[in-house]
């Protein structure tokens, strides 16, 4: 088999032996992948010293009931909406969804709140904060709209008293809280893929920047202290912080 | 330029700020199991969720039907009925989405949100509740005359019968499901509240009010709008400590946690002036989105992004750290 020789130009070959198109869209996204995402960085087996407290526990619970929860999810949907009402297997697994859900929830917030206090957005992880949190206000939405897709008497309550509020805010006309059918797909299929695909990017990003790293010893005197470098990357992401633009000075280093 | 002296031009320096740098860690490294603390994790919780099912369950009480409500609540049941023939119901004076009834709208200032997409869900709880499913109904020509009756007068004298039938509905009384309601001039009101009693009691009405436009129906819009128009529901809301003033929606029936993470959005329809205030839900709403707001943009709010620092908190977070550092 003869290869072109403008492809034969190029100097990397991929596994097969066959030319890289370094323009290739299909392979930009790989050397980014791989350049984001080194073997080590994506699972690493080591961690810095100062991972240690029980804290850290809360957000891996919270992938671990976010798993059970979409199991569990699962099974109610392959038998449908009313199986859980009138068998005494689908009202267990009804149960496990529940108590996931609750547990989901319960280890969410601890993990909210503990890297609030660490103030886990420094060190350019604000991207990671800002998934989490609304990773968290989009799963009150799946959850809500599961307690309107029970089909028994909490969901009318739920949905009959929700309805005011959403109707208030005008997106009643769209989001029809005491619809049974659309609110039953936006908990099955619309919001858990949201969930799912903003808990993913969240994790990414945490293995991205790594652990927030404690505050510095006495790091109430510690403002202005040093220098810090930013790179081109982090400009938009500097747009943001009005208050430190004002200070930074921008200066030729050659 | 060189593309390496572009590079270095890009890059600024400015001053260290501890709520949003950090200092390169140069500390130990030591080893840890990602995929064992995730599995063990997994297992953890999937045995604590078994625990909690096998203790607790789920709730799951019967939904309310209008047949159900009818049967045990007739009297309730032909009030509600009553006004929403007369359109002064809960859900006929709404406004949008269902309807338009001026000044019904929520507002903040000239902030109307309720108008912005209108009404989508059209409802007319006269035609749509009362007099359209009782034209389903054949060879009852009672019924037909009082139909008949009610649809060609005028404004005025439906009007003038509907208030006749609140005062005498309002000593009604009812034996075994079945109503009785004191006689008075209400014309032929009283046969088609009468009528949609009973038709509501042999379930017929439920089944009318979901598949008016088709088959397959999954929307329960008018037949829930319908019961939540009428006190038989709220009753039984309160009993289980569900109402408003009970911190509402975000309990479930019985004693499980409900939504337990709704606790702020509640919390405000307790307190002044959104517990009294006829625009409560939108004010409820509004502080909720801009405290969303600022939760996601906590970063870049000087002096909240300090509060981390300033707690000290995060020193009982790190303590085995900083005990190894000092």
């Amino acid at each position: 088999m003869s290869i072109d020789t403008e492809h034969d130009d190029l100097s990397q070959k991929n596994a097969g032996g066959l030319p890289q198109d370094a323009g290739q869209w299909t392979a930009k996204l790989r050397r980014s992948a791989v350049e984001a995402f080194p073997p080590d960085r994506l699972m690493p087996d080591r961690q810095p010293a100062y991972v240690a407290s029980w804290i850290y526990v809360f957000g891996v619970i919270t992938l671990a009931a976010l798993v059970v929860v979409i199991a569990t999810g699962s099974v109610l949907a392959i038998f449908g909406p009313s199986w859980w009402h009138t068998s005494s297997t689908g009202l267990f697994v009804n149960s496990l969804h529940l108590w996931s859900v609750e547990v989901f929830f319960f280890a969410m917030i601890i993990h909210l709140w503990g890297k609030f206090f660490m103030a886990a957005w420094r060190g350019k992880r604000r991207a990671t904060w800002v998934t989490g949190v609304v990773s968290f206000v989009v799963s009150v939405g799946a959850a809500f709209t599961g307690y309107l897709s029970q089909q028994n008497f909490d969901s009318q309550w739920i949905s009959t008293q929700a309805k005011d509020g959403i109707n208030s805010t005008g997106a009643g006309a769209l989001f029809n809280v005491t619809n049974f059918g659309q609110m039953l797909m936006w908990h099955i299929m619309l919001l858990p893929l949201v969930v799912v695909a903003l808990v993913g990017l969240h994790v990414l990003l945490v293995r991205r920047r790594g652990v927030v790293p404690p505050f510095a010893v006495g790091a109430q005197a510690k403002v202005g202290d040093a220098a810090v470098e930013v790179g081109a990357d982090d400009v938009g992401e500097e747009r943001l912080d009005d208050e430190d633009a004002a200070s930074e000075k921008v200066e030729e280093r050659s | 330029m060189s593309p390496a002296l572009l590079h270095r031009s890009e890059h600024r320096s400015r001053r260290f700020n501890p709520d949003r740098d950090v200092e390169e860690w140069k500390g130990a490294y030591v080893p840890y199991d990602l995929v064992k603390e995730f599995l063990i994790a997994l297992v953890v919780v999937s045995l604590l969720v078994v625990l909690l099912s096998v203790l607790f369950s789920s709730p799951d009480d019967r939904p309310v039907t209008l047949g159900s409500w009818s049967r045990a609540d007739p009297v309730d049941f032909a009030t509600t009925a009553q006004t929403e023939l007369a359109n002064t119901s809960g859900t006929a004076t709404y406004g949008p989405p269902y309807n338009t009834t001026p000044g019904s709208a929520q507002s903040i200032g000239v902030f109307t949100p309720e108008h912005w997409l209108g009404v989508h869900h059209p409802i007319d709880t006269s035609n749509d509740f009362v007099l359209g499913p009782l034209g389903t109904l054949t060879n009852q020509p009672k019924l037909a005359a009082a139909l008949h009756a009610y649809r060609s007068a005028s404004p005025a004298q439906r009007a003038a019968w509907n208030d006749a039938y609140a005062k005498a509905v309002a000593k009604a009384s009812a034996q075994g499901g079945s109503l009785t309601v004191p006689s008075g001039p209400y014309g032929p009101v009283g046969v088609l509240v009468g009528s949609l009693t009973t038709m509501a009691q042999s379930g017929a009405l439920d089944g009318a009010l979901l598949s008016s436009h088709q088959f397959y129906g999954t929307d329960y819009t008018k037949p829930l709008l319908f019961i939540a128009d009428g006190s038989y529901l709220s009753n039984l809301a309160s009993k289980q400590h569900l109402s408003g003033d009970q911190w509402g929606m975000m309990n479930e029936t019985g004693s499980y946690p409900g939504q337990a993470w709704l606790w702020l959005y509640t919390l405000w329809y307790q307190v002044p002036p959104m517990n009294s205030s006829s625009n409560g839900d939108l004010e409820v709403w509004a502080i909720m989105m801009g405290l969303t707001a600022v939760l996601v943009l906590l970063p870049v709010i000087p002096g909240l992004r300090s509060i981390p620092r300033w707690s000290r908190v995060y020193k009982i977070i790190w303590r085995q750290h900083y005990r190894e550092t000092a």
